[in-house]
């Protein structure tokens, strides 16, 4: 699996740390109330399709990535800092 | 009285030539971390120029020459080697000694390429990783800094406290390659 | 039998080998299969389960009968394919699966129990007693059933993996492959052509078609010296490719040092190679399936393929009286190569009713070969016409029930193959690996021309796909003979008629499959075992399901088939993991001061990637605890030396670096002066513990951050991700310093007179006091001190570049023991935080919150941070939580055990009773008693209540009293004064 970097390109996917859902980055003021912090924190999608993740490029650049990929083919749509989604 | 003795990351482990390939430490000068703060990019770039006579370099690029270098390591992040930073950069971005956190050697030789082959997973053949490319990748288990610093010749660093793993691993790879003859 | 004037093997060097301790003689470029059947040499293995006679099937990597084992000792290599095993001078191989001989195998009692042994015998039968399975009926079985061993020793081959990087991998160099290759190296493209053989060519080897007027093996030569003299082509032989991964990702197994004795030191065994190409071309070929009939296994009869390679390329016939049976026009090819070469042939029995008929040799149309007889090997069949049976005396039959392309690759990303009507076989499926082309004998085109034109049309559509121009190539004259195929699978009759050699399954084993309705060819293959061991059913899939389909009543494209997985052929572990045994497993991390350490006897215990000295032995000490003790007490009493340089140290600056500080952590760090430390309590967003660590303030905006040795990484991660993801307004960086300082704690009253003699200055209370940091100067060379604690005494910490550590941890040990004190290690100093009650990642193990370590009130009520909101949820702060708590051995018993649980006195002590656990213990000479510190529901409202721990595991059981965790000087007088 190769996925890539913006910044450094297309990369092997050893390089890549899984976090998981790109939901992470919509975190919820502290007041939202305890459903959109249970959302945040706990509930996530299981698609077949398409589907954003957080990878890190600990064993490159050290950039937080937002991956858009399906997970029934396994191809990968585009990769986006995840500095860019809140700036 | 007592003195502190200076001890190199590689101290008693290099030089090692194992067939066309040699390993040595590099003796790199001082190394600080540049972290241009916001919107201070250009400005830092000119203060490098202007004191050091280089530019802040771009993405998987390296600066300079053997001796002055600027390597990239990461967004926003560069490696000055070889000269103390100027005051006046200061000003422009975050500055942070990195002089004895590495463990820098370099690799030369026909097949060196071949000997990163076997730890490497990035594209290193010459049209793809000319002269004064530079990437942050993996060796083997590590998280290292590559650059091509001459035609069969790469600086490679990795955390000093890894300088052991680090001759270990290419050291198993130059015999691979070696032996293949 | 060699024949002579045929054959590609070097005549003029003889290779001697060794087959089950007999000694041959072969030629150079000779398989171990063909050399054995030069010399008449036709037994060679031993089936799985009946322990049947068997010889070879195939001359290829499918091979499923002649398994060998190569090497002694830890060099021993079971399995070995002896049709890709390449003889050598020196090679000894030895048959599988035999005892005491292969010749007289006493196993081979099982084929007389074969009717009682069919599909689901295991299951059913060995049902009861239960506790029989483990210890009686899986070890006889076991030793009865099975390849080739291992030698229990350590592998004592060096193995290799690799990377290569290409714009196209051609997978094959038969016709198809050569063709790709040339014409995308000739466009310039970057090209890898592998190949399992050691010689490239595929089946223009094996067969005497020509092409472009000249043999095609010459042909092939003549390409191959084309692609070798350009430096765009990389030529792979003896390396399969076995898998298709994502995105071009490719996994190959070169073989490089089978084929010979030498071992140059260093040298890779086999390379496991990872290959990205833009664009692959699939050209595998395609396998020949064996025709189902009773006793269909003995060793001669092997399909006509291999009759032609071993006859072809190696100049064997594999009998001197052959006999040639099958549904198309390949036997006929097969007879006259044969007759060409003056091997008899006996008769020819081919199956469809109008098959060409020859003045050459006897045709028997509309006949069936059902049966066969000879006790070690083939003497006769039995072959049936409508008018009846008749018998033929033969000791080699060859036979073929058409061919398989080998689609394996094209399925690994979950595409499945077509059932193509025509050529009665399963296709790929387009595109079913994106970037992958597929090209001759593998798409179903059989014939040359078809080959060698689908080789052009996948470089063309793949140089397309990389935007390069083709070349204008002219595809090679060569044959273009229409593949004509009646289906037959399985020969009606009874006895036992072999489907899957490799695992001893008969037409009648997928029969009952069916009929106890394991319908689904996944259930059937799970059933019966076809499929699966070192051939994967390479030669036995498609009739098994086809006769699966017959039986179930379904047409074979419905059946479909099971999943090919990777690898295409086996592979060893050792291949791929190589390079990860021994010391490159991980990467090692040493301090500075490890040789120091090690030199001092200390045994050193693992900290992540980290090497740290867990106790320094002095001379009359014999057990750890001495030790500890001693450094224990020389800490309270005088002065000891740590290394802490494995602790993470994140520098951090930016004029947002307080602001994101007190994002991160639950307290207040822009409020911090300069010159301080602070200690720091870090959350994950679900309101849990993640780290802890002192921060400490250098400038306006600049911090260096501590944590603990382990969470280094994950926090570093932590800080980039709260940066970049969800803060990145803040002008903040970060950079690890953990390697560039090295620094050690010097802990205990006599620490501030031992410093006070290195620095340029002289420390006291009021200008460094507790939790002061700043720059200074050590013997000349400009640090860093601390003034923290993690023993509870008056301690700091001093850093200096990495390159002075070795010398000034050996200065600091002088100079320490001098004062009475010396070196401490890791058991020592997890002794002195637990007799102060603090806390490390045993207490923060993911589960405790802010309120559980009683730290609950660190939680800024002025700010958000990470984790603030979920913390303060109903539950994380309610009544009956397991808290913090110090507990001392009062009763009896004074053991303590980290791990064990926590009971009311009097409460029996099951799950239901459970109160909470120890999570660290250790002696505190101090106090003179072992001391605990662990979770005990409402913990700090109980001290005083006497409560019981009990270890299940180890059956111990105390009774402890409840206190305050802060066994050691509560007001913390020491660490000030």
């Amino acid at each position: 699996m190769r996925i890539t970097c913006p910044h450094c390109g297309e990369r092997d996917r050893r390089e890549f740390y899984y976090r998981g859902a790109a939901v992470d980055l919509d975190r919820p003021a502290p007041d939202a109330g305890a459903e959109a912090w249970d959302n945040f924190v706990y509930l996530r999608e299981n698609p077949a399709g398409v589907t954003r993740e957080l990878w890190y490029h600990e064993g490159g650049c050290g950039a937080w990535i937002v991956v858009t990929r399906n997970t029934v083919t396994h191809e990968i749509q585009g990769s986006q800092l995840a500095s860019e989604v809140n700036a | 009285m007592d003195n502190l003795i200076a001890k190199s990351p590689c101290d008693g482990l290099l030089p090692l030539t194992v067939g066309t390939v040699t390993l040595s430490e590099e003796d790199a000068g001082e190394v600080h971390s540049l972290a241009p703060f916001k919107g201070q990019d250009k400005a830092l770039s000119e203060a490098m120029k202007t004191a050091h006579g280089m530019a802040f370099p771009a993405a998987n690029r390296a600066t300079g020459k053997a001796g002055a270098r600027a390597v990239w390591f990461g967004p926003a992040q560069a490696m000055l080697m070889g000269p103390a930073p100027d005051a006046a950069l200061a000003d422009h971005a975050a500055i942070v000694d990195q002089s004895d956190a590495w463990a820098i050697v370099r690799l030369e030789g026909d097949a060196a390429e071949a000997v990163l082959a076997r730890l490497v997973p990035l594209d290193l053949r010459v049209a793809q990783f000319k002269r004064g490319h530079t990437a942050r990748s993996l060796l083997f288990h590590m998280t290292a800094s590559i650059t091509r610093v001459g035609e069969n010749a790469f600086q490679i660093m990795v955390f000093r406290s890894m300088a052991e793993s680090l001759v270990h691993d290419l050291k198993r790879a130059m015999e691979g390659v070696a032996a293949r003859g | 039998m060699r024949v002579a004037g045929k054959g590609l093997i070097d005549r003029t060097e003889t290779v001697p080998f060794v087959f089950d301790g007999v000694s041959y003689n072969g030629f150079r470029g000779d398989t171990l299969a063909s050399a054995l059947l030069a010399n008449d040499v036709r037994l060679m293995g031993r089936s799985f389960k009946y322990h049947r006679p068997r010889g070879v099937l195939t001359a290829g990597s499918e091979e499923p009968n002649a398994l060998v084992t190569v090497g002694e000792g830890g060099a021993q290599e079971p399995n070995m394919r002896a049709t890709m095993q390449e003889i050598y001078p020196g090679l000894a191989a030895r048959s599988q699966n035999r005892w005491p001989s292969l010749g007289f195998d006493l196993m081979g009692i099982n084929d007389l129990g074969a009717p009682f042994l069919g599909a689901g015998f295991y299951y059913k039968t060995f049902m009861w007693p239960k506790a029989f399975w483990e210890k009686v009926y899986e070890p006889i079985i076991r030793r009865a059933a099975g390849l080739g061993g291992l030698s229990g020793q350590d592998n004592t081959d060096k193995y290799e993996s690799a990377y290569a990087f290409c714009d196209l991998l051609v997978i094959g160099a038969g016709p198809a492959g050569l063709m790709a290759a040339l014409v995308a190296a000739r466009a310039g493209a970057d090209v890898i052509l592998a190949d399992e053989n050691a010689r490239m060519g595929g089946r223009l080897l094996a067969e005497t078609y020509e092409v472009d007027g000249k043999p095609g093996h010459v042909w092939a030569d003549e390409v191959l010296a084309e692609l070798r003299g350009m430096d765009n082509v990389r030529l792979m032989t003896r390396t399969t490719v076995a898998g298709a991964y994502d995105q071009g990702t490719y996994a190959a197994l070169e073989r490089v040092l089978h084929h010979t004795d030498r071992r140059p030191n260093g040298a890779p065994l086999e390379t496991y190679w990872r290959i990205v190409a833009k664009r692959s071309v699939l050209a595998a070929g395609a396998l020949e399936r064996p025709v189902a009939f009773r006793d269909n296994d003995r060793p001669g009869i092997m399909t006509a393929g291999a009759v032609r390679t071993y006859l072809n390329r190696w100049g064997v016939s594999p009998g001197r009286n052959v006999t040639i049976f099958g549904n198309t026009d390949d036997i006929h090819r097969t007879a006259r190569d044969l007759l060409e070469a003056g091997v008899h042939v006996a008769a020819v029995i081919d199956s469809r009713h109008d098959a060409p008929l020859s003045d050459d040799y006897q045709v028997l149309r509309g006949a069936q070969v059902c049966g066969s007889a000879g006790r070690k090997g083939l003497e006769s069949i039995t072959v049936r016409r409508a008018s009846g049976e008749e018998k033929i005396h033969t000791d080699c039959l060859a036979m073929t029930g058409g061919w398989n392309p080998s689609v394996h690759l094209t399925c690994h990303m979950n595409g499945r193959p077509t059932w193509q009507r025509d050529i009665a076989a399963f296709v790929p499926r387009p595109d079913a690996v994106p970037g992958m082309e597929t090209a001759g004998a593998c798409n179903g085109s059989f014939s040359t021309d078809a080959c060698l034109r689908e080789g052009i049309a996948a470089a063309e559509a793949a140089l397309d796909d990389l935007g390069m121009k083709a070349p204008k190539t002219t595809v090679p004259q060569a044959e273009d003979t229409p593949y004509e195929i009646a289906q037959l699978w399985a020969v009606p009759g009874k006895g036992r008629a072999w489907l899957d050699f490799q695992n001893d399954v008969t037409v009648k084993d997928v029969k009952q499959a069916a009929t106890e309705n394991f319908r689904s060819v996944e259930h059937m293959k799970r059933y019966t075992t076809q499929g699966m061991a070192t051939d994967q059913g390479k030669n036995s899939n498609v009739a098994a399901l086809a006769v699966l389909a017959d039986a179930t009543g379904r047409g074979i494209s419905e059946t479909g088939t099971t999943t090919f997985r990777p690898p295409y052929s086996p592979m060893a572990i050792a291949a791929l993991g190589a390079g990860a045994e021994g010391a490159g497993f991980k990467p090692q991390r040493f301090t500075t001061s490890h040789k120091a350490a090690v030199a001092r006897n200390a045994p050193m215990v693992e900290a992540g990637l980290w090497y740290r000295p867990s106790y320094f032995p002095q001379a009359g000490e014999t057990t750890w605890r001495q030790s500890c003790d001693r450094e224990v007490n020389m800490v309270r009493q005088a002065v000891g030396i740590c290394d802490v340089s494995p602790l993470g140290k994140i520098d951090i600056q930016g004029p947002d670096a307080g602001a994101f500080l007190d994002f991160v952590y639950t307290n207040m760090f822009s409020t911090l002066k300069v010159g301080r430390a602070r200690y720091g309590l870090m959350l994950r967003e679900d309101g849990f513990v993640m780290d802890d660590g002192t921060t400490a303030r250098l400038g306006e905006t600049h911090y260096v951050m501590t944590t603990t040795t382990a969470g280094a990484g994950d926090v570093m991660k932590h800080l980039e991700f709260v940066h970049q993801g969800l803060r990145p307004d803040l002008d903040v960086s970060f950079t690890s310093v953990t390697e560039q300082w090295a620094q050690f704690a010097v802990a205990g009253p006599k620490s501030r007179e031992l410093l006070n003699d290195l620095l340029d200055m002289q420390l006291d209370d009021e200008s460094w006091p507790f939790m002061a940091c700043g720059p200074v100067s050590v013997l000349g060379v400009a640090g860093r001190l601390f003034r923290i604690s993690f023993s509870g005494e008056h301690a700091y910490e001093i850093a200096v570049p990495a390159r002075y550590g070795a010398s000034l941890y050996d200065i600091l040990t002088k100079r320490a023991e001098v004062l009475g004190g010396g070196l401490y290690g890791m058991e020592a100093l997890g002794v002195l935080r637990i007799e102060k009650g603090f806390i490390t990642h045993s207490e923060i193990h993911g589960r405790t919150t802010a309120y559980d370590i009683g730290m609950g009130r660190m939680v800024s009520q002025k700010k958000d941070c990470i984790g603030k909101t979920m913390s303060q949820r109903e539950g994380l702060e309610e009544p009956g939580r397991e808290r913090l708590v110090g507990l001392k051995p009062i009763g009896e018993s004074k053991q303590l055990l980290a791990g064990a649980h926590l009971y009311k006195e009097e409460a029996e002590p099951v799950r239901t009773n459970d109160q909470g656990y120890l999570t660290s213990v250790g002696y505190s000479p101090t106090l003179e008693t072992m001391l605990g510190l662990g979770f005990l529901a409402d913990g700090p409202d109980r001290y005083g209540e006497v409560v019981k721990m009990v270890d299940h595991l180890r059956g111990v059981t105390t009774l402890c009293e409840v206190v305050n965790p802060v066994f050691f000087d509560p007001d913390g007088g020491r660490v000030r004064g």
